[in-house]
């Protein structure tokens, strides 16, 4: 009797493991333990492949583990009568559990690509909003100013405070100058490494203002946990304001910068 | 008719027999102390040798994961007990401290730990056992394996001790941070003492690998035919292949990254680069070339560092479900498939690295498709237990266990294998989640399955149960707490490696469920102090167990426990695979490897010994 009841204690805390793992997804979000607020065009395609695989891989973790549970609870030894069963395998089993799995990995692989594309493949054709560089532990931001090209005499230099216009594409262009870093933008859905010696393009559309995190994904020294910056989206009109009031303040405080210095610094 | 006893063989010296391995230990004084427990040629001291070194850095690991959970539950509070000894905070920990705790964590736990006691302990253990071998076909090479991980042990130990501490640029070491000296504190001696360890770490796989291959294709005893290998030994062959194929890549990068750090070469700098104000050397190379000869080996290693324990739990679900393996063919081409894939799916580590997205795409076909073997892998293990009768054994309940665990590291890595979901999980504690579901509630269940249950051949002497039992319970609810909820706390996009993420918006209310995860690490860490104890205890002072205590069918079952040098006191031959359990009309419900046709028919049931 004693050997049933640890029988069943086993069982019942192979079944926790599918109840408490479903709960702790399901209360999480009342807990604002959860995906944060998303402000980009493309996140939604994201954020529903997120929910699409959990829902799928929620199915078959409930079902597996289920059985799991079902199968330790009604073939304990110290209440099943007679022998085990003998047998070796089962030819058709394999077949449908080798290609239903194929089959929706597969198309789990081929729906996941346009989603992936419009993020990092269809790069929209138009200069750089901004150049963000990552250097130990800060972000060094650079606009193009007044022509709209970078590299010249007239381009804004900021740090960590990124300003970025809502409502079109915004096209940035992604170095770093010593380590490896990673451009976070959780409530863009964006994230991208900076690698020393690449110029990389990262795109997206924010729909909504405010003001979010920029955060360092890539471990980058000790101060990578510091490495933060502040991103505001805003109207098209809100961001030229702000970007002709930085300029001035440039303007204001440091001689200007030779043109020749710029391309070196490029 | 039964295998014959040992009493009944004519007399053989098992503590010294020289039946077929040349070369084997002298007798007498000292020298013959040091050819039997130091520098022994015996694969079974050989195996305990690795048991016991990997054991005590699984405990290292796991102090240095409790630190990396205290300062990402309270950070920047003084560290208790250890505190003192970080010196210039007073008793709080540096964000430089950090990040070397949680470079070395990984390094410990994959390089001193994993690796070594999937292949060094229970692959030397077990491979020459299981096949009815006497020992390794090369015992000098096997010896030098475990005597190779020494210079390694001292790389990795003492490298805590150099100005500027051990290696901080994480477990993959990526340049330009490792190599520039400038780029960060670690990045000095501890970076190259780092490096020349990861070399003696494979030199030493590389000798046991070349051993392992050779042993298991040339001898085999009499009637094992490949086909009735046991999984365990099926998965210690793979990979002994995996590693063969893909260390050789990861020794070559290391060797250039010395190059990069000690002689001014710039395979992995580019040009112009410079780091902290100091210009970064000679450029012209790339920063993604080392991610590439990096995974080339590492994401194989991923495999390696579970298909073994996948191994051994298929041996340990049938001998307590008393049932044969489902699928025996499947179980053995999944890893096949699952070692082939592993080759072709490395760039998943670089979604985001800035690796061409078209290649990216292709990377994630191939990784959705390995985890198809995965899964036939899980379904035969449920169809094993279909129909079974289950004995809840501290040994079977850790490779129930790592059925359970398993499952939700390979569904969680659907995620990560998605690109678009990947580009706001990567580098999240949901791979911090994926891996430690993988490599911790799998593999090492795995791990302690396999140490339950083989302890009575290692040692003579079993375990003890309810104790086994205790340390598996609490083992398996903090485990989960510490490891489920990092899920969850990935969900909102918590960055891993950050010294401290509260002063983010984003991350600032998560806290208080990181404490809850620090305190069940540390429930995690304590529940180990009951293994330790039963394991010694039972070492010297357990019941004794017989030859085959569990009633199983493979070849070391019919060697004495523990096996003398040369293991067996006869020469096993083979009639059957590894997993006949109830069969109909046979008595007993086990039928050994080596039990006799003739015997099957008349119904063998004396109980042998």
């Amino acid at each position: 009797m004693g050997k049933r009841l640890a029988g069943i204690v086993w069982a019942l805390l192979f079944l926790a493991v599918p109840v408490l793992g479903v709960a702790t997804f399901a209360i999480a979000p009342a807990f604002n333990i959860w995906l944060p607020k998303d402000v980009s065009e493309h996140g939604a395609s994201i954020d529903s492949l997120f929910y699409f695989i959990l829902w799928l891989t929620g199915i078959v973790f409930v079902a597996t583990e289920g059985l799991l549970f079902w199968f330790i609870w009604k073939y304990d030894a110290s209440k099943r009568q007679g022998a085990a069963t003998y047998i070796h395998g089962s030819h058709t089993l394999e077949v449908v559990w080798t290609i239903i799995p194929a089959a929706t990995l597969l198309f789990l692989a081929i729906y996941q690509m346009n989603a992936w594309a419009d993020v990092k493949m269809r790069r929209p054709a138009m200069q750089p909003t901004v150049e963000v560089v990552g250097r130990q532990f800060e972000w060094r931001l650079r606009y193009p100013g007044r022509d709209g090209t970078l590299g010249t005499a007239d381009d804004l230099f900021l740090v960590n405070d990124l300003h970025l216009p809502i409502d079109e594409d915004v096209l940035i262009q992604l170095k770093s100058m010593d380590v490896l870093h990673s451009f976070f933008l959780p409530n863009v859905r964006i994230k991208q490494d900076a690698v020393p010696g690449m110029k990389i393009p990262v795109w997206f559309k924010a729909r909504e203002a405010g003001e979010f995190d920029i955060v360092c994904a890539e471990l980058c020294g000790w101060g990578h946990y510091k490495m933060k910056g502040r991103v505001t989206f805003e109207s098209r009109a809100e961001f030229d304001t702000w970007l002709e009031r930085k300029y001035a303040e440039q303007q204001a405080t440091q001689p200007p910068v030779e043109a020749a210095d710029v391309a070196q610094a490029d | 008719m039964t295998p014959p006893n040992a009493a009944t063989l004519p007399a053989v010296d098992h503590g010294h027999t020289t039946v077929t391995a040349p070369g084997h230990a002298p007798r007498g004084g000292l020298s013959h102390f040091l050819s039997t427990y130091v520098f022994s040629k015996d694969h079974k001291v050989i195996g305990l040798q690795f048991l016991f070194s990997t054991l005590l850095w699984f405990l290292i690991g796991g102090l240095l994961a409790l630190a990396v959970r205290w300062q990402v539950a309270w950070p920047w509070s003084d560290v208790p007990v250890v505190g003192k000894l970080f010196a210039q905070e007073g008793g709080q920990m540096a964000p430089e401290f950090y990040t070397m705790l949680f470079t070395m964590h990984a390094t410990v736990m994959i390089f001193l730990v994993i690796i070594p006691i999937l292949a060094g302990a229970f692959g030397n253990f077990l491979i020459p056992l299981m096949i009815g071998a006497d020992d390794m076909a090369f015992p000098t090479l096997n010896m030098l394996s475990y005597w190779f991980m020494w210079p390694a042990f001292f790389a990795f130990g003492a490298s805590f001790f150099v100005e500027g501490g051990a290696a901080s640029s994480g477990w993959t070491s990526y340049p330009p941070l490792s190599t520039n000296v400038a780029s960060s504190p670690g990045s000095g001696w501890g970076q190259t003492l780092w490096l020349l360890g990861l070399t003696m770490v494979g030199v030493s796989s590389m000798l046991g690998s070349v051993n392992y291959m050779t042993t298991i294709i040339l001898m085999r005893a009499p009637g094992l035919t490949m086909f009735r290998l046991p999984m365990t030994i099926w998965a210690m062959f793979i990979t002994a292949v995996l590693q063969a194929f893909a260390l050789p890549v990861l020794t070559a990068a290391g060797f250039m990254q010395l190059a990069d750090r000690m002689f001014g070469t710039g395979f992995f700098s580019p040009e112009g680069n410079i780091v902290n104000n100091a210009i970064a050397g000679a450029g012209g190379g790339q920063p993604l070339l080392w991610q590439h000869l990096f995974w080339f080996y590492s994401h194989p290693a991923v495999y390696i560092m579970i298909l073994p324990a996948m191994g051994m739990v298929s041996d340990i679900l049938t001998v307590f479900a008393r049932k044969p393996l489902f699928g025996y063919r499947p179980m053995v081409y999944s890893i096949a498939g699952i070692a082939g894939l592993g080759f072709i799916v490395w760039g998943h580590h670089m979604f985001m690295s800035g690796m061409n997205p078209a290649l990216g795409i292709t990377f994630m076909v191939s990784t959705m498709m390995i985890a198809l073997p995965s899964a036939v892998k899980t379904f035969n293990w449920l169809g094993t237990l279909w129909g079974g009768k289950i004995q809840f054994t501290t040994s079977m309940l850790f490779a129930l266990s790592f059925v359970s665990m398993f499952i939700i590291g390979g569904l969680s890595g659907i995620f990560m294998a998605a690109t678009p979901v990947d580009i706001f999980i990567h580098d999240t504690y949901f791979i911090v989640a994926h891996f430690h579901y993988v490599l911790f509630a799998g593999t090492a269940m795995g791990v302690w399955a396999a140490i339950y249950f083989w302890f009575p051949k290692m040692f003579g002497r079993t375990m003890n149960e309810f104790w086994g039992k205790v340390h598996f319970f609490l083992t398996f609810i903090f485990l989960n707490g510490t490891f489920f909820t990092m899920h969850i706390l990935g969900a909102v996009g918590f960055p891993r490696r950050l010294a401290d993420a509260y002063h983010y918006e984003t991350f600032h209310h998560l806290q208080p469920l990181n404490a809850f995860m620090t305190w069940c690490a540390i429930g995690m860490v304590a529940s180990q102090i009951i293994f330790a104890a039963n394991f010694i205890y039972s070492m010297f002072w357990g019941p004794v167990a017989g030859r085959n205590p569990w009633n199983a069918n493979t070849l070391e079952w019919t060697a004495p426990s523990p096996p003398g040098h040369g293991n067996f006191d006869y020469q096993p031959v083979v009639y059957r695979g590894p997993y006949e359990y109830s069969v109909p009309g046979v008595e007993k419900d086990h039928l050994m490897q080596t039990d006799p046709p003739n015997a099957v028919a008349s119904a063998a049931a004396s109980a042998a010994h």
